[in-house]
């Protein structure tokens, strides 16, 4: 009966009743339905889809979508602080020229020949985190910093052998979510507190709580709460004396600046890449990094694809292909490490031309321009009546928390004033850290000049002191 | 007339590009930043003073230094030597469903009143994307039957993970998490139907096929015991055969009192036919960089769109998205929840696009997808087994789904050309061909997928390459050997990339290891 039916879709060439004919001709049947022998009857799905009315034309479908998305009011047409883990940066026009490209945005799972560019630009994206890092070995991305972490917290437990893991506290709440449900019921988790005066771990109750059962300490730097942890070193020594790992997630882009977690004895660092030069959509921009040593012991315990250099039967000639296929669940469905499929690979490849675009240079003055500004934002924002920083004296990277208790408002309270006035204030989480007082995270990026910080102190004050 | 098809004489780009370290020249800059202003330096000074000594980074990274034109054409040379969707017939990566993925959504996608959204706003300034995941889960309700969709889940890997994870909480709630230990899945459903389970610490057991290439049924009776905690199974599996019988599947995996999983990564045969809730599941997910055409993105971004039957829905990961008849908004109040799986709402840019590709389709639309996809699989099928030397194993004389997992051995016994050999040569002619996940329990596989999205015309011209392979295979073994001829580069030397000493996975591991 379909046949008859003229639905020619542009999406769909062999529509065409005529071409339909002619194929179900060549295979010998009289109509599409009998290619669906297999399915029994009963399982037949005899009503229609209760779905809304096509827009068939390209214009009705732009119009009803566009329709749709100019309900949203973004980051764009007002003034954002918001921030945890998905950040407000400049995206550089290259990096959507070359994401966009039907090349890169089409591929998918071809060969290290056809697909050279695919393994080329995802190998450079690793050599440059490396860089950044000054760890020899990173992952094609993970799903996200989330994901990064809880591989990263696995594998600390197949290479030590134990399967508890001590996480700062510190941590993002979501990332804790994620953390949890990726380890439960092998790993178990136990927090470790942090200092209320400076955001930093609790050197005491870490001791308390390392054993012989640890596979690793966790923590992140810059924190969730924008705080800079100088105790780095004698963490990862804590760990390492007792047969633990240190596996550190972090924020790249602090990394201009601040020193790669190597350096203070990371074994395992993690993080996202969503700050290099991908657009926020509405958090769908993420992708998780994972970055070792070159030491086989870590390189075997890699769930995700690494994807290696060599050279071809030509002189001359770069050839790419994946390191240690075998470890995969693409290879081995059960002894696999963990599982692996598609995941943010184009993220990872525009965080790569991120990195190229900004070079040594650019790295180091967004890092210290970050670093600037929201220093700058600190200071103002501390200004204001009702106002506190809860960390006055410790150094931050680009977030920062701010108290609003004194001003007997909540945060949503705040939050909604602000938005009036064109403004989104910084990330609730006063339900989630309690024991900060009634708190937000704001986020401070080379975006944010010294006019709209200014903007927020005024309207900050406006909310917190003028209005009822 | 098809047998007149010719194969092009193409060649790819190849540029010879360099790493992009090789670029590099001391001093050039590809983007600047903004000035710090005077005011607020001579408030806060240069921003380091405020660290700690050894957290300041002492020497700059190692990063390339390019122009901003370099970095540009570098990256289009790169991206001209990757064989893309759009560019070709791509009907080659079986099981992956390379369809034609609309340019128009990419317009939506790419536009600020998306991209610039941060996913901590406002419940009030965001009715637009939230109307849109909403809708979404609504359409996918109905194509499967089952009751709520999650978003979250970044592909169908993860998915299955937030599957397994599910079903880990719903026996733990009947106080049965310890008893029920084993995961049933089948050697044809995807790696990690089986992978994810193990992470959780399941015992995976993997039902082979019988010799009609369904998984056995008198296997499955065998495994499912009151240690069953679920069943994780693909239907049609990657043969492309449907299972009849797998309603009897599900109902016995109930009787034991498990729960029952349907990989629908790829749905592309079935939308408007057959249905997840008619076949006894509880759960089913899609990908929609699949089915839905969101596209692959060299692997991501990515969903696996994961939706249950109302009796489980408490424990899917928070937060879903509801409508009160006046507006959209978060809901975080499910105490059974699994918690999250991935950070917000998921990989919103793919939610966006199968949401615009559905409602460019609607039910009548939808339903000539899987039937032309369907249609086009078995015009290929036919062809292909025209072919000397490839078959189709099981289901004799039967029609498939969506794909067939074809085989070349009698022709390596004829001529000692392999899959991979194949492959290889099939890429000279613009042709991706994959063979198989491991282990190849089809030998010499092939896995062929036309989708919707090709014509009749395309999938001839597709066939003439295989026909021109095996033809080179006969007559001159050699050529297809030491394929590919006109790629990007030539046969590659895989043994660095499996020893230690030698691999590099980054250009410093390359130069520590390849000191002149």
């Amino acid at each position: 009966m379909e046949e008859k039916k003229k639905f020619v879709h542009p999406y769909i060439p062999n529509s065409v009743p005529e071409i339909k004919a002619k194929m179900l001709k060549e295979i010998g049947v009289k109509d599409i339905d009998s290619l669906y022998e297999d399915i029994p009857e009963s399982l037949k799905f005899k009503g229609e889809l209760n779905l809304p009315k096509p827009m068939l034309s390209e214009y009705a479908l732009e119009r009803h979508v566009m329709q749709i998305l100019a309900k949203n009011q973004t980051c764009q047409e007002n003034l954002s602080f918001l921030g945890g883990d998905c950040w407000q940066h400049h995206v550089p026009a290259i990096c959507d020229e070359v994401n966009r490209r039907s090349e890169f945005l089409t591929a998918y799972a071809g060969e290290p020949y056809e697909d050279h560019g695919r393994f080329q630009s995802l190998f450079e994206y690793a050599s440059m985190m490396g860089e950044l890092l000054e760890m020899d070995v990173v992952n094609v991305p993970t799903y996200d910093w989330g994901q990064a972490a809880s591989t990263a917290i696995r594998m600390a437990g197949r290479i030590t052998s134990r399967n508890e893991i001590l996480i700062a506290k510190s941590i993002s709440p979501d990332r804790l979510k994620i953390i949890s449900n990726y380890c439960n019921p092998v790993v178990s988790i136990k927090l470790v507190e942090y200092d209320l005066k400076t955001g930093q771990l609790d050197l005491d109750d870490l001791q308390a709580k390392i054993s012989s059962k640890t596979a690793g300490i966790y923590f992140e730097n810059p924190s969730h709460l924008g705080t800079i942890d100088g105790q780095g070193q004698i963490i990862s020594d804590i760990a390492h004396k007792n047969g633990a790992l240190c596996i550190v997630g972090t924020d790249p882009i602090s990394l201009g600046v601040l020193t790669p977690p190597i350096n203070y004895g990371a074994d395992i660092v993690c993080g996202d890449v969503q700050s290099l030069g991908i657009h926020m959509q509405y958090g769908g921009g993420l992708a998780g990094y994972i970055a070792t040593r070159d030491e086989e012991q870590y390189v075997m315990e890699y769930p995700s694809r690494l994807f290696g250099i060599t050279h071809t039967s030509v002189e001359g000639e770069w050839g790419f292909g994946d390191v240690t296929y075998e470890r995969t669940s693409f290879h081995d469905r059960v002894d696999g490490k963990e599982f692996i499929g598609t995941c943010s690979a184009l993220w990872g490849i525009t965080a790569g031309v991120y990195l190229a675009l900004a070079g040594p240079q650019g790295m180091q003055e967004l890092g210290q321009l970050i670093l600037q500004k929201s220093q700058y934002a600190m200071k103002r924002l501390s200004e204001i009546k009702g106002v506190k920083i809860p960390f006055p004296n410790s150094p931050h990277f680009k977030e920062f928390v701010v108290d609003f208790k004194e001003s007997n408002k909540t945060v949503k309270q705040v939050n909604k004033s602000l938005l009036k006035k064109g403004i989104f204030g910084g990330k609730d989480i006063s339900a989630e850290f309690q024991e900060l007082g009634n708190c937000a995270v704001y986020c401070i990026t080379e975006i944010h000049t010294m006019e709209d910080i200014d903007r927020l102190v005024q309207a900050l004050d406006e909310c917190l002191n003028k209005e009822k | 007339m098809t047998k007149n098809t010719k194969v092009k004489n193409f060649h790819q780009a190849k540029w010879d590009e360099p790493i992009i370290f090789e670029l590099s020249t001391k001093g050039e800059r590809g983007i600047l930043f903004p000035e710090i202003e005077k005011e607020i330096e001579a408030i806060v000074g240069d921003g380091f003073s405020k660290l700690p000594k050894q957290m300041i980074r002492k020497q700059a990274p190692q990063l390339p230094e390019l122009a901003q034109k370099q970095v540009l054409k570098h990256y289009l040379r790169i991206s001209q030597q990757t064989l893309g969707a759009d560019l070709n017939v791509d009907i080659g990566q079986g099981t992956c469903t390379m369809k034609y993925s609309p340019k128009i959504n990419e317009r939506f996608a790419g536009s600020p009143k998306f991209t610039a959204l941060h996913p901590a706003q406002d419940e009030s300034t965001v009715q637009g994307i939230l109307e849109i995941i909403y809708k979404l889960d609504l359409f996918l309700r109905e194509i499967s039957g089952l009751d709520k969709f999650t978003f979250q889940p970044g592909g169908g890997g993860q998915a299955i993970f937030a599957m397994v994870s599910i079903i880990e909480a719903y026996h733990a709630t009947n106080n049965e998490g310890e008893q029920r230990d084993e995961i049933i899945s089948t050697m044809f459903s995807h790696p990690s139907d089986a992978a994810a389970p193990t992470v959780k610490g399941y015992k995976v057991i993997n039902i082979y096929p019988n010799e009609d290439g369904l998984p056995d049924i008198e296997a499955l009776k065998k495994a499912v015991s009151k240690r069953t905690a679920a069943l994780l199974i693909t239907n049609p599996e990657d043969t492309g055969i449907f299972n009849p019988k797998i309603k009897e599947f599900t109902d016995m995996v109930h009787k034991v009192g498990g729960l029952c999983g349907y990989d629908q990564a790829n749905a592309n045969g079935l939308l408007g036919i057959t249905r997840a809730k008619e076949a006894g599941f509880d759960m089913c997910f899609f990908n929609l960089h699949k089915t839905f055409s969101s596209p692959h993105g060299c692997g991501g971004p990515a969903t696996g769109a994961l939706g249950v039957k109302e009796e489980i829905s408490d424990f899917l990961p928070v937060p879903l998205v509801e409508f009160d008849g006046k507006k959209y908004y978060f809901n975080y109040d499910l105490p059974k929840s699994i918690g999250k799986v991935r950070a917000f709402y998921g990989a919103v840019p793919a939610i966006l696009k199968a949401y615009s590709w559905i409602m460019s389709l609607g039910s009548e639309g939808l339903k000539e997808v899987s039937r032309i996809a369907v249609l086009n699989n078995n015009y290929l099928l036919k062809k292909v087994l025209e072919i000397p030397g490839a078959s189709a194993p099981y289901a004799k004389g039967r029609h498939r789904i969506e794909q067939v997992r074809y085989s070349w051995e009698d022709l390596y016994n004829d001529t000692g050309v392999t899959t991979e050999d194949i492959t290889y040569r099939m890429v000279d002619f613009g042709f991706h061909m994959w063979s198989s996940h491991h282990p190849f329990i089809v030998p010499q596989p092939f896995t062929l997928e036309p989708t919707e999205a090709y014509s009749k015309a395309e999938m001839d011209e597709y066939l003439a390459g295989l026909r021109r392979v095996v033809k080179e295979a006969h007559e001159n073994p050699e050529l297809v050997k030491s394929a590919p001829h006109r790629s990007v580069v030539h046969k590659i030397d895989h043994e660095p990339l499996d020893n230690p000493a030698k691999w590099a996975i980054t250009w410093r591991a390359y130069l520590k290891k390849n000191k002149k």
